[in-house]
């Protein structure tokens, strides 16, 4: 199958072997459930339930803000202990509100939306699947967590004529999606024709990478029920699941920088996603769990794990036996872009793909050296940017330099970073850059608010003063008028009384 | 020395004070006429800065610290309630190089009345140049953290010392990586659970 | 326990490292080195021991000078990579004096004052050559014919040592111009170049280098080879090369045909002198080359044009060195210049009309 080049890029040690033979399996219900409120991009959802309540499974527990947002559902049946902060799944190792369920082993079941059941075309709507999406709280389960049910609505705003199911998976050690494929293809497909339907657009590409070749045969087999849905086997090379390099390497369509791919017609949605779509609509059931891989050779047996949302990693490596030997790292996602976890005790949310335990001979971390110039970095950045270049600025201090050669453009895949001869953190000195950036733009907007309210006060106190000069004056000129007139021969008891006020 | 000799050098030296001469109009005309008016500078400056004249820089007010920033006698960082981002405007005005380096930069810090000591005397109200403390008399005082610009006079106006500065922690919105060490470090532990 | 991370990702790295990279690098050097001190005999393997044995303690001395860490530093295989450059590109029985200086210049001055590993504007060794080149004009350019091991030429040991310590001036039979050499005193006494690349040997036997010459000027066939395994391995990639020695041959070869008593052909110029040395190991080296492909083109294309112009037109037989630190000096210009395309923007640099893209035909 023949598709568009894709300029940059590194090829990786995938080690997809160590998982991706396990068919995905279930784990026994966690004591607890920590269920954060925003487990997506945009404002974070607010409860509508209290400490005590008792919650049903696939309850709605917390509702979605105005605005960009998405509704939290209960992962299994229990009562709430608490709605608290506790230590959010992110490198920062910060806390955000969190409701903590006990579950009661259970799993009942709330009352959910009538499931629709009718074969294409579907007797609902398109704006009814919408609604449906956005009250069962799918997020993007590539990892981006962006809400889909505001995707699908891009159709309203853009000119779409093309669905792209992105199912490169192209991280090391993640087999979640490759799995999924395998075993679930009808339900995948299902899922992918719902959500054509929902965009209302004629075309759609179901991208694989080469490297998965059942899942390949697998989706080829059950997209055999749609004519239009043609299945590309994509080039094994990182970053082919970034978005942007999806779209080029589908359609030859670039999408311009710093716009959306929707810009030119595009919408991409994950594999896993259009999988929890299909779920949704045909049993009404939110989305409440997803499947994580736990691998690396940190761990004693790596597994593809149906997780309950809210599981906490810890109960998910004692079911893999534990963490042996002790590992160097442990990763949330996959290890070019995910993140180090601040600590095993954090909960699995929508966008947790993976659970990575690395040892230093898989990291392969070394001492930095200078930068030779190699210009490996350059030939690497799928993007067309200079990274030494960039990098040498920002440790200089000149960010604003660095954000004038593209450093906007970086999506911060860290295929710069891996090819390093010399270990140069080039990714993570972009990564503090556009977070440096993006403090002091906040940081100016708010000067300029206080500036405008320092100028408010000092425009009411001079008010004030020209207040009370005008009214001194008023007296001093009262008190002239009454002397005045005190002067000449009548002085009235009421010019008397006036020049006592 | 001969006559040609002479002619020769007389013509030299001629030509090249020729050449001075008129190139030193040239350079006296266009300081003149092309300089930069320094006062539209100090006036842009001083739009740049909050204008609270709360004297944390050490001159008497914003109108001074900006003469001075654009004299060169002061850094375009020296106002602290300014922060980082005014610095950094200041810098690309005025064409300075300043050096971002966010590892030596001071948590921003805003104002924060203790409950336990505040008599509700108004002084600080009225002392706050961005109205960023509500209270009335002999009601409990409070500051708004999006208005307060850690200036610091309130501190100073407090006679119960019932005000301090406090930093403020980054939110799971407001955090972003730190800058690459030059070693690498073991991660920082934040507490034991 | 609750940790801050410190470091971002990625977290898997390439195996590839700089002392990986400068260990592939002197491999593809050794069969034309070998060759080269096979046909020279002792006094070469002397004087290749001194000069880099003079460049790796200079880099120790440096290192330590400046108080950074010798131990990882001075294997990592740099320094003893630019005396093994500067040693193919010296008179293979030159005193041990030439090697030390030589070494000494490449370091301290090409590499360390520039700020060390990665921030030297010009190529260590060709600078050495240069600044010997001009200081003992006689030294560098006394050659010598092939004197292969075990050949009634090749000197014995202790004889090797006379030459070596400058204690015995070299023998006059032995003394033996190179080809460029040849080309340019004939051209300079109006003898046409094409009766004098008559006498020089065909090249076929040029690109098999038993000829007199240094040892880097030697066998380009070799070279070749050990260019060729540098690129399928990606340490190098075929943009300077094949840009230098493309416009090297095409302006030999134009000139040549508009006046061949003045020009020498193509053949002649990519086979003798350090074309092929240059081309495939000098001018590719990272710190000194463009970082973009773009801009390779244009340097490599740049160091062939100034190697013929001083070749042909200059009063130096051999111009690659010069050319190779006249372009070098134009690197950082070329990298502002030369920069790839942003993805999502135009050349540039404004961002693509989203009307504009081409309608997919599924």
């Amino acid at each position: 199958m023949w598709s568009f080049r894709v300029r940059g890029g590194v090829k990786l040690q995938y080690h997809k072997e160590l998982s991706s033979e396990k068919a995905v399996v279930a784990m026994p219900l966690p004591r607890r459930l920590y269920l954060p409120l925003q487990q997506h991009i945009g404002a974070p959802a607010i409860p509508v339930v209290a400490v005590g309540d008792t919650v049903l499974k696939g309850q709605l527990i917390a509702k979605a803000a105005p605005g960009l947002s998405a509704p939290v559902h209960a992962s299994s049946s229990g009562t709430v202990v608490a709605i608290e902060e506790y230590v959010a799944p992110h490198p920062s190792g910060l806390r955000q509100k969190t409701i903590i369920i006990a579950t009661d082993g259970q799993d009942r079941w709330a009352d959910l939306p009538t499931p629709v059941i009718d074969d294409f075309p579907l007797g609902v709507s398109p704006s009814e699947l919408n609604s449906r999406v956005a009250g069962a709280g799918i997020v993007g389960m590539g990892g981006a967590a962006f809400p889909s049910a505001v995707k699908l609505d891009l159709k309203s705003r853009y000119q779409l004529d093309m669905l792209l199911i992105n199912g490169a998976e192209c991280e090391p050690y993640l087999t979640c999606d490759d799995r999924l494929m395998r075993e679930e293809a009808a339900a995948v497909i299902d899922g992918v024709r719902i959500l054509a339907y929902a965009l209302e657009v004629q075309s759609v590409v179901f991208a694989i990478e080469r490297n998965k070749p059942q899942a390949l045969a697998a989706i080829r087999d059950a997209a055999r029920v749609e004519p239009w849905i043609k299945v590309m086997a994509l080039p094994t090379r990182f970053p082919m699941g970034s978005e942007r390099h999806l779209v080029l390497a589908c359609t030859g369509r670039e999408t311009p920088s710093r716009k959306l791919t929707a810009d030119i017609g595009v919408v991409v949605h994950n594999v896993a996603t259009a999988r929890a779509v299909a779920r949704t609509i045909r049993s009404g059931e939110p989305l409440i769990s997803r499947v994580v891989t736990v691998s690396g050779r940190g761990i004693r047996e790596p597994a593809n794990i149906n997780v309950p949302l809210g599981t906490l990693v810890e109960d998910l490596l004692v079911f893999c036996g534990g963490l042996h030997p002790v590992p160097h790292k442990l990763i949330g996602g996959g290890p070019m872009m995910g993140a180090p976890m601040p600590s095993v005790q954090v909960p699995v949310v929508k966008g947790t793909s993976g659970v990575l335990a690395l040892t230093a001979d898989e990291v392969n971390d070394g001492a930095e050296s200078p930068c030779i110039r190699c210009g490996s970095c350059v030939s690497a950045c799928p993007c067309g940017l200079v990274p030494l270049e960039m990098a040498q600025l920002v440790r200089r201090g000149d960010l604003q330099g660095a954000h004038t050669i593209g450093l906007q453009d970086c999506v911060s895949c860290g295929s710069c970073s891996f090819i390093c001869p010399s270990h140069i953190p080039l990714s993570h000195y972009f990564n503090f850059a556009k977070g440096q950036l993006g403090a002091l733009d906040r940081d100016s907007r708010r000067q300029d608010r206080i500036r405008s309210l320092i100028q408010a006060r000092n425009e009411r106190a001079a008010r004030e003063a020209e207040t009370k000069k005008a009214a001194a004056a008023a007296r001093k000129a009262a008190k002239a008028a009454a002397a005045a007139s005190t002067a000449a021969p009548a002085a009235t008891p009421a010019s008397q009384l006036e020049e006592s006020t | 020395m001969d006559s040609t000799a002479l002619t020769h050098a007389a013509q030299a030296v001629g030509a090249i004070g020729l050449l001075g001469t008129a190139l030193g109009v040239i350079l006296g005309v266009a300081a003149r006429y092309l300089s930069t008016p320094v006062d539209d500078r100090a006036e842009a400056v001083a739009a740049l800065l909050p204008g609270s004249n709360c004297a944390q820089c050490g001159f008497a007010g914003c109108k001074q610290a900006a003469a001075a920033m654009v004299d060169g006698r002061a850094s375009p960082n020296c106002c602290p309630p300014g922060g980082a981002s005014t610095a950094q405007r200041v810098a690309d005005l005025l064409g300075v190089h300043l050096t971002m380096d966010a590892s030596d930069a001071a948590l921003p810090t805003v104002a924060w009345v203790d409950e336990e000591r505040c008599i509700g005397c108004t002084r600080c109200i009225r002392k706050c140049g961005s109205d960023a403390i509500v209270g009335a008399a002999k009601q409990m005082h409070t500051v708004l953290p999006e208005a307060c610009f850690a200036c610091g006079l309130c501190v100073a106006e407090c006679p119960t010392q019932a005000i301090a500065m406090k930093p403020v922690a980054p939110t799971l919105a407001t955090w972003h990586w730190p800058k690459p060490k030059p070693k690498p470090a073991a991660a920082i532990p934040l507490a034991t659970e | 326990m609750i940790t801050m991370a410190t470091r971002a990702g990625p977290f898997t790295h390439t195996v590839n490292s700089i002392s990986r990279t400068m260990l592939w690098v002197m491999a593809a050097l050794l069969p034309a080195t070998a060759y080269g001190l096979w046909l020279f005999g002792w006094p070469a393997l002397m004087l290749f021991v001194i000069t880099l044995g003079s460049a790796l303690a200079a880099e120790a001395a440096m290192l330590k000078l400046l108080g950074q860490p010798v131990r990882s530093r001075l294997f990592d295989g740099s320094a003893l990579l630019t005396g093994w450059l500067l040693a193919l590109s010296l008179p293979p029985w030159a005193p041990w004096w030439i090697g030390l200086l030589g070494s000494l210049s490449a370091i301290v001055i090409g590499k360390h004052l520039f700020g060390g590993l990665g921030q030297n504007m010009f190529n260590p060794a060709m600078v050495a050559r240069i600044v010997l080149l001009i200081s003992f004009p006689v030294q560098l350019t006394v050659w010598v014919a092939p004197a292969p091991f075990g050949s009634d030429a090749s000197p014995s040991f202790g004889q090797a040592l006379a030459y070596v310590s400058d204690s015995t001036p070299l023998p006059e039979h032995m003394s033996a111009a190179t080809s460029l050499g040849v080309l340019k005193t004939e051209h300079s006494r109006g003898v046409s170049v094409v009766k004098t690349a008559a006498q020089l040997p065909p090249p076929a036997q040029l690109a098999i280098g038993h000829e007199s010459g240094s040892m880097g000027e030697t066998s380009a066939g070799l070279l070749l080879a050990g260019g060729l395994l540098l690129i399928v391995l990606r340490i190098i990639s075929w943009h300077i090369p094949v840009a230098m020695l493309g416009t090297l041959a095409a302006l030999a070869a134009i000139f040549s045909a508009v006046d061949p008593t003045r020009f020498a052909t193509a053949p002649i110029h990519l086979l003798s002198g350090a074309a092929v040395l240059g081309a495939f190991f000098i001018a590719t080296d990272y710190v000194t080359s463009p970082v973009s492909r773009s801009g390779q083109l244009l340097f490599g294309a740049g160091i062939g044009a100034l190697t013929w112009v001083i070749r042909s037109l200059g009063a130096y037989p051999e111009g690659v060195a010069f050319a190779v630190v006249l372009m070098n000096a134009m690197v950082p210009l070329i990298d502002r210049g030369f920069r790839p395309r942003v993805f999502g923007r135009s050349r540039r640099g404004k961002t693509l009309e989203a009307n504009t893209q081409p309608k997919i035909k599924l």
